[in-house]
């Protein structure tokens, strides 16, 4: 070390550190995706692994093991019914939310085409629900799709205005995914039945993606005034791979595989045991966390956006301010590029998504923000940070030490400044 | 643990979809510009792409006007990582060596910077390099300014 060369090693690492942070990955890991993943809570697991041991009976088997699997079934669906405040009957266990999406909209449409060929939902819906309502378009169904304000909310009125005497299904997310603005289900709900009591009709029914509720957002089925629902085990410390749809005693759904008479003929195939028990038990914690983990990760999420709008300048955020997740936060930094920002936050051992195209397979950037009104510039540039049951304060103050050079940084190698 | 994958690993080990270079690329950016005064002596300025599709590269060229060789070359670029590698990378194959000719600089190949950075995923291809077109340009805009 005494060596001048060594000296003048160190310094030119430190100069670089400075200016191009650590050469060596981080060993810190600040886990900020909580939108996209959740980690599989330790009790969840614990009640899951015997259903992938000694009791891996068939549901459908008439001996102790699959009577007690299908005991297993039952009893999560009965849990899962009392949090939805729904019958257990109402509760379909399927794949995952891309699969109750998609069984809520093709089942439905495809169910009911004599009684219209309207459909109503919004341009920020999840791929789920879009992918499904542009099959229905070839199949003939008419879509409009509404598009929410500035800031991301969808109005009672809107939908209202944009129903027609042949309108058979409305689906309208829970909360945003992307942007977290969250919609105002129960009035759009009570405005609907309100609808089918003056016209005398049974439709149209109301379905919400509720994916990105769990945890935050009642998910009482009566108060929402839904006739369908969709839920998602991977985003609420459950296991991936199951998903819940809730139907309203007496809807019809047209299936979408056939085979043995599992979920009352409309989801066949043997039930994924550990799943089911898995994603009861995570609804159940989620539910006993909501007021608590709200209330913590509501002033963790304001404290960063404060910091974050105040610390770097030319940003802002994306979606509500107020009527969003606890858990979203997303905000476009101008001139700095969305994938760009999240490998060099990946360099630091901090995990985030954007709304850059960069990071999908099309071309095109974020349809919710695209269609909330923001510039392909803006959308480039927007980074989304979603907090969850593990992150602290300290997360938060890392974030906002770590970041405003990164922007600094890539600002500095934008010709858009 | 019993390794759930055929090679008998454990876990898997890419934790990065790019090429070392295009790492060390996009970490350490090469040539560009901190400040509008390094290129107040540049010959020509280009630029290609445009922030709608997520891209938009500038770049400066110094030329010497006896050998019509590029002696130095600086660049700013909006964009995703591959972008911000590619640009680098391109800033020091047309400068190396003495600098690339005019000539050779115009027929730099969006595949060569490919090859340079180690390869790049498929969809990134298309919308990384536009930096071949904006040293295109930059040229272009020499050519009409200095002949």
């Amino acid at each position: 070390m005494n060596c001048p060369c060594e000296k003048l090693k160190l310094l030119m690492r430190q100069v670089r550190q400075t200016w191009f942070g650590t050469p060596q990955k981080s060993t810190r890991f600040i886990y900020l995706d909580h939108a996209a993943a959740t980690h599989l809570d330790p009790q969840v697991r614990a009640v899951m692994e015997p259903y992938m041991q000694e009791e891996f009976g068939n549901p459908s088997s008439l001996y102790g093991q699959g009577v007690r699997a299908g005991q297993a079934v039952e009893n999560s669906r009965k849990s899962v019914a009392k949090i939805l405040g729904a019958l257990p009957e109402e509760i379909l266990f399927t794949s995952g939310g891309t699969e109750s999406d998609n069984l809520a909209l093709l089942g439905y449409a495809r169910a009911h085409a004599k009684g219209g060929k309207h459909i109503i939902t919004t341009a920020i819906e999840h791929h789920a629900v879009l992918g499904a309502t542009k099959q229905l378009e070839k199949e003939g169904f008419e879509v409009a799709y509404l598009v929410p304000d500035t800031q991301g909310l969808i109005t009672a009125q809107q939908v209202k205005q944009a129903l027609r005497p042949d309108t058979i299904l409305i689906s309208i997310m829970y909360a945003n995914n992307e942007i977290g603005t969250i919609e105002p289900i129960s009035e759009i709900g009570n405005m609907v039945q309100k609808y089918r009591q003056e016209t005398g009709k049974t439709f149209p029914v109301f379905h919400t993606d509720a994916c990105q509720a769990t945890g935050y957002l009642d998910l009482q089925a009566e108060k929402l005034h839904v006739d369908l629902l969709t839920l998602n085990g991977s985003k609420m410390y459950g296991p991936k791979g199951i998903g819940i749809l809730y139907r309203r005693r007496g809807i019809k759904l047209q299936s979408l595989q056939f085979g043995g008479s599992q979920e009352h003929n409309i989801r066949p195939g043997t039930e994924n045991v550990p799943v089911i028990v898995g994603l009861a038990k995570a609804l159940e914690i989620a539910e006993s966390l909501r007021a608590k983990e709200c209330e913590r990760l509501c002033t963790l999420r304001d404290f960063f956006i404060r910091e974050i709008l105040t610390s770097v300048s030319h940003t802002h955020l994306n979606g509500h301010p107020t009527t969003r997740l606890p858990n979203n936060i997303n905000i476009s930094f101008a001139a700095a590029e969305g994938e760009a920002m999240l490998l060099y936050l990946d360099h630091e051992g901090i995990a985030v998504s954007t709304g850059s195209a960069c990071t999908s397979q099309s071309l095109d950037p974020s349809h919710v923000l695209m269609a909330i009104g923001s510039t392909h510039e803006e959308a480039h540039s927007s980074l989304r940070f979603t907090l969850g049951r593990s992150t602290t304060k300290k997360d938060i103050e890392d974030v906002l030490d770590i970041l405003p050079p990164i922007i600094q940084k890539l600002r500095l190698l934008s010709p858009l400044v | 643990m019993t390794s759930p994958f055929l090679d008998g690993s454990t876990q898997t080990k890419t934790s990065w979809v790019y090429s070392d270079i295009v790492k060390d690329h996009f970490f350490h950016p090469r040539n560009f510009v901190k400040d509008d005064e390094e290129v107040k002596d540049y010959d020509a300025h280009g630029s290609y792409g445009s922030p709608a599709c997520g891209d938009e590269m500038h770049m400066w060229i110094k030329v010497d006007p006896q050998t019509k060789r590029i002696v130095g070359c600086k660049w700013r670029t909006f964009g995703c990582a591959s972008a911000i590698a590619a640009t680098s990378i391109a800033s020091e194959i047309v400068t190396k060596d003495g600098g690339m000719t005019l000539e050779e600089a115009k027929h730099l190949k969006p595949q060569t910077i490919i090859e340079h950075l180690g390869g790049l995923p498929d969809r990134k291809i298309h919308c990384s390099v536009l930096c071949d077109k904006a040293l295109f340009e930059a040229i272009h805009h020499y050519e009409q300014t200095h002949f």
